[in-house]
């Protein structure tokens, strides 16, 4: 009885014929700019060893970092940072068992998306 | 496996077969993360674009360089413990294991890089 069809049944959330929305994009896109953040981490741990290896090094790595690659990079990085830090704070308040109603998880979403965008422009704006 | 109740195949077998300890671990480091990641932005952004004397000079100063060592810390654990959920959902059997043991190698080595660098342009 208990071994009846495993490992041969449908398994959610079967992407072939799910409606995207937008609770469902916010939340990939959670996992997206998190796992995404490596690259320019990697590119400021690179940048910070540079610092501290020496004058020519610097030059050639800091040189990287502000061309305007790098730049698109970080600024990318920074929308990424922000998004998922309120995507985070987001999970934060369902952690306690509220927000979770369709309509309030909606809103949190729309909180995400414009909220990191205007998070981005003040960030480049100031830094 | 005839006799093998849904209740005895499971017992012992949480998610994530540790029960709530990874949970615990990434809300630790999330709401760390929410105090140091504005910290970070705005004392690493400014130095960002500064000559050579101008970054060795500001990461001299303690609270830059503080701030900048516990973000490698409490940051590139959260990588770890976030990507590997990520590749527990992925990456299947063996290439799993290699998977997780290489994000982990990645991750440490680069809080460690990032903590040497940071050291010594602080002392």
């Amino acid at each position: 009885m208990a071994d009846v069809n495993r490992g041969n049944r449908p398994l959610s959330p079967h992407l072939s014929i799910y409606r995207p929305q937008l609770t469902s994009i916010t939340s990939i896109l959670t996992r997206i700019t998190g796992n995404a953040l490596i690259v320019s981490a990697l590119m400021i741990v690179w940048w910070f060893l540079a610092a501290a290896t020496g004058e020519e090094y610097f030059a050639f790595a800091n040189g990287f970092v502000t061309s305007w690659f790098g730049d698109l990079v970080l600024g990318l990085s920074v929308w990424g940072l922000w998004y998922h830090t309120l995507a985070g704070i987001r999970h934060l308040i369902w952690d306690n068992a509220m927000g979770l109603e369709i309509e309030a998880a909606t809103k949190l979403g729309w909180a995400c998306v414009i909220g990191s965008v205007v998070l981005t422009v003040l960030t480049i704006a100031i830094v | 496996m005839r006799y093998m109740t849904d209740r005895k195949r499971a017992a012992g077998l949480g998610s994530a077969k540790s029960g709530v300890h990874h949970f615990w671990a990434m809300k630790v480091s999330s709401v760390a993360l929410l105090l140091l990641i504005p910290l970070f932005v705005f004392t690493f952004g400014p130095a960002l674009g500064g000559s050579y004397d101008e970054v060795t000079a500001y990461f001299a100063r303690p609270f830059p360089a503080i701030v900048a060592a516990l973000t490698m810390i409490v940051g590139f654990k959260h990588f770890n413990d976030g990507a590997q959920v990520l590749i527990e959902d992925y990456v299947h059997g063996g290439t799993q294991k290699i998977t997780l043991i290489l994000v982990t190698c990645l991750s440490y080595a680069a809080m460690a890089t990032g903590l040497f660098s940071i050291a010594k342009l602080a002392l």
